[in-house]
Order: structure tokens, then sequence, then C-alpha cells
């Protein structure tokens, strides 16, 4: 299973260095997200019960970094898509003697492209003055969250490639990872929410994700074990989701 | 000029009936502005307990955000189409018809002026339905539609000369994130004086979106302001004539007459 899984990791990475239009827009989307929140609305940490230690820019790099995690995996499902469009998927079904290491080879080639875009976004970001208030424990925990996200995001978007078997799912892949992502605190802590958005975000699971990816980042590390159970819960189910919808190709042909 | 005219209705009739015939192109476009008003007017309401906000309602603030984020959608509509027409070689057999360059390219448009005035009339009938009030009354409504279609026709064009220049619908829509940016860097989340960070103040100032988005606004927000309504009017009207000779600069060389 690993064999294959490295294997199409290999050729899924060669792709993509090859066709910068493919690399280039998920690397462009975070760093502009990043520019126009921390650039363009840094003025919020005045806000009246803005209590965020390490600056705005810090505050609106978890979300970006965690967004970028979870598109990451989402904008891979848009190759495996493709692969089943374009046959060759098929011929990795056949091919293959693990089919699950399918799976595992477009997961660990969607995290090495996030990790290409988280280093590039830090690097910014710190460019840009970010202040870390954690040490490095909890930065690995803040990173740690991210590739559980990034693995989120890919297995929910193989169980749609999976399933549809065409770039013409890719609708269906995005609209409800954005809507869950921008039905949580982006701009402002939760507790200066109002109305029925604070709900929906107080019930929404990637708050606790972000709220703790927050905390690692000001040094006051917070819903730890919560947003950890949370995330891989995610994994287990869209795990299932993903192994399922492999199935159903498998039974397609 | 009648025949010209003719031409125009005809290929603006084909490309608004081509976009109305699927919905897929135009659903999501008219969706989405609507979806990211809704959360993003909850989720950036602590905005307005900022001194000097010109609003208690952010949803009023933002309302104009979406007329523009529609308009750029209806350039990739526009620009898909027309580069479509160019893969599929209906422009070259176009090309040997009498039909002018003039009729082409302001008939192709038709699609995303159609397009436009249809979301800008959801937008504004969505937003007056949320409370919205509109401080420069019925007239004001009307500019606000009249430069919401002029906007999408400005971004439209833009939408043809890219689809001329590329040749391909992927080559449009890859320029999409560059357009959005635009979108981005502007003063559409808070009003340039209390954007904080100089270098992002400076590049909101220097962007022309920031000047359509705060015309609308100004209508929306504080009733008639000349000046913000001429910079909106003088930008939506330059980018129609600026992408205008661009593409037709391009449609000669595509459509060189053999």
């Amino acid at each position: 299973m690993i064999t294959v899984g490295l294997g199409l990791a290999y050729r899924q990475l060669t792709v993509l260095f090859k066709n910068p239009s493919l690399f280039l827009p998920p690397m462009l989307f975070p760093l502009m997200n990043f520019m126009a929140f921390a650039g363009g609305l840094s003025r919020l940490r005045h806000v009246p019960g803005f209590t965020f230690g390490s600056g705005y820019t810090a505050f609106t790099f978890v979300f970006v970094l965690l967004q970028s995690a979870m598109f990451g995996g989402v904008f891979a499902g848009f190759g495996i898509a493709r692969d089943f469009e374009y046959g060759f998927a098929r011929r990795l079904l056949v091919s293959a003697p693990h089919r699950s290491g399918l799976i595992l080879g477009y997961a660990i080639s969607a995290l090495a492209r996030w990790s290409m875009i988280a280093i590039v976004l830090t690097v910014v970001a710190l460019a840009a003055g970010m202040q870390i208030g954690g040490n490095g424990v909890d930065v690995f925990g803040l990173y740690a969250l991210g590739v559980i996200v990034n693995a989120v995001g890919l297995l929910w978007a193989c169980g749609i490639a999976m399933r549809f078997r065409s770039v013409q799912a890719g609708p269906i892949m995005q609209t409800p990872v954005f809507l869950l992502l921008f039905l949580a605190p982006v701009y402002v802590p939760l507790a200066l929410l109002q109305g029925w958005i604070h709900t929906v975000a107080r019930l929404n699971p990637l708050t606790f994700l972000l709220e703790s990816g927050r905390g690692f980042i000001d040094g006051r590390p917070t819903e730890v074990a919560t947003a950890f159970t949370i995330a891989f819960g995610l994994v287990l189910v869209f795990g299932v989701w993903a192994r399922t919808g492999l199935g159903r190709a498998e039974r397609a042909g | 000029m009648r025949t010209l005219l003719r031409q125009i209705g005809l290929i603006a009739g084909r490309s608004l009936v081509r976009t109305a015939r699927r919905p897929g192109t135009w659903i999501p476009p008219l969706l989405f502005p609507l979806m990211l008003m809704a959360i993003n007017s909850n989720g950036l309401r602590a905005a307005t307990h900022l001194p000097g906000f010109p609003t208690h309602s952010f949803l009023a603030f933002f309302v104009p955000f979406s007329f523009l984020q529609g308009a750029l959608f209806a350039s990739g509509i526009a620009g898909t189409d027309l580069a479509r027409d160019v893969d599929t070689g209906f422009l070259n057999r176009l090309a040997l018809t009498p039909v002018r360059g003039a009729s082409l390219l302001i008939g192709q448009i038709g699609g995303a002026v159609g397009l436009g005035a249809f979301q800008a009339l959801v937008y504004l009938g969505i937003a007056l339905a949320a409370g919205v009030h509109i401080r420069a009354g019925v007239g004001g409504a009307l500019l606000i539609l009249l430069l919401a279609v002029l906007v999408a026709a400005g971004f439209g064009t833009l939408g043809l000369f890219l689809a001329l220049l590329t040749g391909s619908g992927e080559g449009v829509q890859s320029t999409f994130p560059l357009l959005f940016f635009l979108l981005l860097i502007s003063s559409m989340n808070l009003p340039r004086n209390l954007i904080e960070v100089a270098w992002f103040r400076d590049l909101a100032t220097a962007n022309p979106v920031s000047y359509m988005i705060e015309a609308i606004r100004s209508l929306v927000i504080t009733g008639w302001d000349a000046q913000a309504l001429l910079l909106g009017f003088g930008f939506a009207v330059t980018l129609i004539a600026a992408s205008l000779a661009l593409a037709a600069r391009q449609l000669r060389v595509r459509m060189a007459r053999t």
C-alpha cells in the first residue's frame, strides 16, 4: 500500500511542478487573502472586546493557514477528478495491488503541496511583522492542526471525486468547505460575533480548530483536546467517505 | 447605423440566450456574492463599533461589494463565451460575413450586461428586504443599477479582451485570481480612512475598484456625493473605453480577413 502511495504521490508532484497553472492558484489565493485580511482589516483589533495578544496579523494568519490547508486538500481533489475523467485513474485501479494506496498517494501529494504553501505563507507573514507568542511546542501544535485539516480536505474531496469522477464536481467539493470556513470566526473572535452567525460559529467544528490554532500562536493554548478530537474525528469520518468513494469507483470500473 | 444596431441586437440576443440557457453558468455567480454578503455583513459587524465608521449597518456598507463581485463573475462569462467562439471556429466563420467588429464586441457583452442587470436587481432587492435604506432615495437606487450595469459592461469587455488575447477559456479563467485581487485590495471591507496599514491604504487608493465601490456606497449610506459619483462613473466608463479599445485591436488580429 505504501509503495502504491509513494509512487502515485511522486507522479502527482511531478505533474504539479510541470504545470505552474496547477500550482500557482493554490499558492496565490492564501497569499492574497492574507494580504487583504492582515493589511485591510488590522484596524479591527481596536474594536472594543478584541483581545488577542499577538496582534491582528497573527490572528488572521491562523485562519489563512488552516484555510490553505483545507483548500490544499480540496484542490488535490480536482486532480483526482481529472485523473478519472481522462481515464488515468482506471489504469491505476487496474494496476494497483492495494487500491487504498491510491488515497494515500493523493494524500501525500496534497500534504507536500500544502507544505510548500505553508512555508511561503509563514515567511510572508513573518516578513509582514507577525508576532508569535507561543513556544516551539505551540507552533508545532498549530502546524499539526494544519496537517490534519489538509487530510480532512483531501479525504472530503477524494470522496466526491471518486463518486462523480468528473471535474464538474468541483463546486460540490469547494462550496461546502468555503461555507464551513467562513461560518467560523474569521475576522474577529467568537465573542464579538453577533446574531445568527454567532450561533452558527459556536456549533461549527472548525471554530474549535481555529480558536485552538489562535491559542497556539498566541502562547495561550485553548480547546486543544477538543480541537484535536474533532480533527481526528473528521479524518475518521471522511476517511470512510473516501474509502467508500473508492469502492464506488471500483464498481463503476 | 441601422445595420450596425441590427448586428449588435442579433449578437447580443445570442449572447443573452446562451447565458440564460446554461443555469450552471449564471447561478453560482449570482449566489456566491449573496452568500458572501450574508456571511461578511454579520462576521464584520463588529467593525461598525470603530470610531469614524460611517454607518451602524455593515450590510449597508458591504452591499456595494456584491455588485462589483457579480460584475467580475460576469467578465468571466463574457470572456469564456468568446473564447469558446474562438476555439470552435465560430469567430472565423463570422469573419466571412459582413458583420462589423464593433457589433461583435458590443453584442458579445450582451450576456454579461444582461446578467449584470439581473444580479444588480436581485442584490438591491435583497438588500432592501434585509432592511438597508438607500439614503439617496429612488433616484439613487436607479443610479446604483445603472452603475452596476456599467461596471458589468466594463469587466465584461475586459473579459472579451482577455479571451481574444489568449484564445482559450482556461486563459480567461486563469486571470480571474488577478482580477479578484483587485477587489481584495480595495476599500471593500473598511473605508480607506480607517485602513490602518499604509501600503494597503495606498494600494486601495490607487485601485479604481475602490472608487466604483465607494460611488455605490455613497448612494446607500451618504446620499448624493458628487465627487464619489463622478469618480465611480468615470472609472467605470474609462474601464469600458480602455477595454473596448484593447479588445478591438485584438479582434482585428483574430478576424484578419484573408
